[in-house]
């Protein structure tokens, strides 16, 4: 006869008791985990619908800069790079820079690592004459784009103009009859024309482009420049400007920089408020499912105490009745030699065994529970799992412990003499 | 003296050895304090078994046979006076080795039989192993030579809702009997039975006392058992007369 042998018989004869035991237990493991899983779920549900507008926004945002990009792009350059000394006021009068700056100006800009600004085209503009078609035209003189270093290369807003090739403005190929691929003599030299442009309805109708370096030999201003042309970066910040000429000003101190587009500037600056409402979305969404899950919390803070202090008055008040039912067994077993703690073990591994099987029936039953307001089932870590199981013996040890006591502590010869 | 003589001296020391009563009450005195008063339950008893002996203790419903019982069973401490089973005083030890001592040298017959309901009757015998002072499975042979000698052999694994009276209290009695106990103390333990029943309950308590292991205290109103036992002793008023 063993004590195991003792408890498992006596829950095979008072089955109710022990299920009802088994009952206590269960709920409250079930209750517990789900509660748990219910809250982690909702935070999972929480990070997938913010994922989802995030995803949305990005995506959105994305097209948007594309787009952004595509027509500042499109609208070209809308950063000037003067000389520091160059008046102003001849720029806008004659549409270009009568000081020069030495080239190398572009290379250190590429080479310095600079992030305001993208797409750098050193140029040379001189307005002049064309000796043998008698006419005034704008010369420009270009290299291409020079790449800036540390960065994903861009594809270039201009092409660069390859030496011997012209690129005429509208005005100029029109009026001369000039297509792509005809010959054409500029200033005693022999030139082919490479690209003839659409109407602009600019000066650059009256712009002939040619390559940097043959523009230089030509004007006898080599290794000069009269400004770099740059497209600003998208950044969302208030002071755009201010930042641009406060970073460009450290590499190159003896320069001045202008801004003009300002209707794709407009257009960054609507992207850039688009991006902030999204991200203000997002935010109060977060908010709200924060308060929603203060408020879950809140009540598992009270609802989880209530309902494990109430399966363990259910437990002990069961186990008060079992000993009450048990008395004359506790009196014989006592009389003929039982120790006080062989009955305490029966009492309380009865209320163990109960809280196992209780915290077993709990978390498999949580497994499968599934609330209406989840789109999934409850999401409980294995570390939950076994807390739970573990614990439901132990409180329910502890449910037991007062009544397991007083049997143990029972008087024998009090109950043999009254029964 | 030769050495042959110091031999059948020796013997003969042996068999007149003295041992100590199986039980000896002296001077016992209990009381109960109740709601009306103070109670006078036994009032300086003394009794003595020797081995061999089998006492019925008669008397008045309320006269304190009982409470001796339970005082003699090493259950209820007296007031007063001292109590010594084979020698030794069990109100001398702590509560588990009381429990222990009672395991080893007390066997209980109650007239309510006391069986656990949902054991059947060989683990009803066997109980007393979760006294826990000897190696599970040592009495499971003397268990069933026991149930075997009370013809209730063939009831192994009935439980006791299953049994009649008669045999719920023939597996009290092996109980009693498992742990080869020095005194058996029985309360009315043919208060429920049948005269057929009441004659083999008594023949076997007879049998233990006439074995010489030990002795017999029962506490009876029956008449029979006042003739089955060897001696019968009157209890009034909380004192033997």
């Amino acid at each position: 006869m063993t004590l195991a042998r003792l408890i498992l018989r006596e829950i095979r004869h008072r089955k109710t008791n022990f299920a009802l035991s088994v009952l206590g237990a269960v709920i409250a493991v079930a209750v517990v985990l789900a509660t748990l899983g219910s809250l982690r779920a909702y935070d999972r549900q929480t990070e997938a619908v913010v994922d989802q507008m995030e995803e949305a926004t990005k995506s959105e945002m994305a097209k948007l800069e594309d787009e952004i990009r595509k027509s500042m792009k499109g609208l070209g350059f809308n950063l000037f790079i003067f000389p520091a000394g160059q008046d102003m006021g001849e720029v806008y009068s004659e549409g270009f820079a009568s000081k020069t700056m030495p080239e190398a100006y572009v290379t250190k800009l590429a080479e310095s690592g600079v992030v305001t600004v993208n797409h750098l085209l050193p140029s040379l503009t001189k307005k002049l004459e064309w000796p043998e078609q008698k006419r005034t035209v704008i010369l420009i003189g270009v290299r291409g784009e020079v790449p800036i270093a540390f960065r994903k290369p861009k594809a270039p807003i201009i092409d660069p103009v390859a030496p011997g090739e012209l690129v005429l403005g509208y005005e100029l190929h029109r009026s001369l009859g000039l297509e792509k691929g005809d010959p054409v003599t500029f200033m005693g030299k022999n030139f082919k024309v490479s690209d003839t442009y659409e109407a602009r309805g600019s000066k650059d109708d009256i712009t002939l482009w040619m390559n940097l370096g043959e523009c230089q030999a030509m004007l006898g201003m080599q290794e000069k420049i009269n400004a770099i042309q740059a497209l600003e970066c998208n950044c969302a910040t208030v002071d755009r400007l201010g930042e641009i000429r406060t970073e460009l000003m450290e590499i190159l101190p003896d320069t001045q920089i202008i801004e003009t587009q300002s209707t794709a500037l407009a257009r960054a600056e609507a992207r850039n408020q688009a991006s902030a409402t999204a991200k203000a979305q997002i935010e109060a969404k977060k908010e709200q499912r924060a308060l929603l899950r203060a408020e879950r919390e809140k009540l598992a803070g009270w609802l989880l105490p209530v309902v494990a202090l109430v399966s363990m008055i259910w437990i002990g008040l069961l186990a008060f009745i079992n000993v009450r039912e048990r008395l004359p067994e506790i009196g014989i077993l006592r009389a003929i030699g039982v120790k006080g703690r062989t009955i305490l073990g029966a009492f309380l591994g009865r209320a163990i065994l109960a809280g196992l099987v209780g915290g077993i029936i709990g978390a498999v039953i949580a497994e499968f529970v599934r609330l209406p307001s989840m789109d999934s089932g409850l999401i409980i870590e294995t570390g939950e799992w076994i807390a739970a199981i573990s614990a439901a013996p132990v409180l329910a040890a502890l449910a037991a412990w007062l009544p397991s006591l007083a049997a143990a502590q029972r008087d024998p010869a009090e109950v043999l003499r009254y029964d | 003296m030769s050495q042959s003589t110091n031999t059948a001296l020796d013997e003969a020391s042996a068999d007149t050895e003295i041992r100590p009563p199986v039980l000896s009450i002296s001077e016992v005195a209990k009381q109960y304090r109740t709601t009306e008063g103070t109670v006078q339950a036994i009032d300086h008893v003394s009794l003595s078994l020797e081995p061999g002996d089998f006492v019925a203790l008669h008397g008045p419903s309320g006269c304190g046979k009982s409470t001796l019982l339970l005082m003699a069973g090493a259950l209820l401490s007296p007031d007063s006076g001292t109590i010594a089973i084979s020698g030794e005083n069990p109100y001398a030890l702590g509560a588990e080795a009381r429990a222990a001592f009672r395991a080893n040298r007390v066997g209980f017959v109650f007239q309510q039989f006391h069986l656990i309901p949902f054991l059947d009757v060989l683990d009803n015998v066997l109980v007393g192993e979760l006294a826990g002072t000897l190696p599970h499975g040592e009495f499971r042979e003397r268990a069933r030579e026991l149930l075997d000698r009370f013809q209730l052999g063939h009831r192994l694994h009935h439980v006791p809702s299953k049994l009649s009276i008669g045999e719920q209290q023939r597996v009290a009695l092996a109980r009693a009997f498992l742990r080869s106990p020095s005194l058996i103390l029985a309360d009315e333990p043919t208060g429920n039975l049948d005269a057929e029943n009441a004659a083999i309950i008594l023949e076997h308590l007879g049998d233990f006392a006439a074995s010489g292991e030990g002795a017999v205290l029962m506490v009876t109103h029956d008449d029979r058992a006042k003739a089955v036992a060897g001696r019968s002793v009157e209890m009034r008023g909380g004192r033997l007369v």
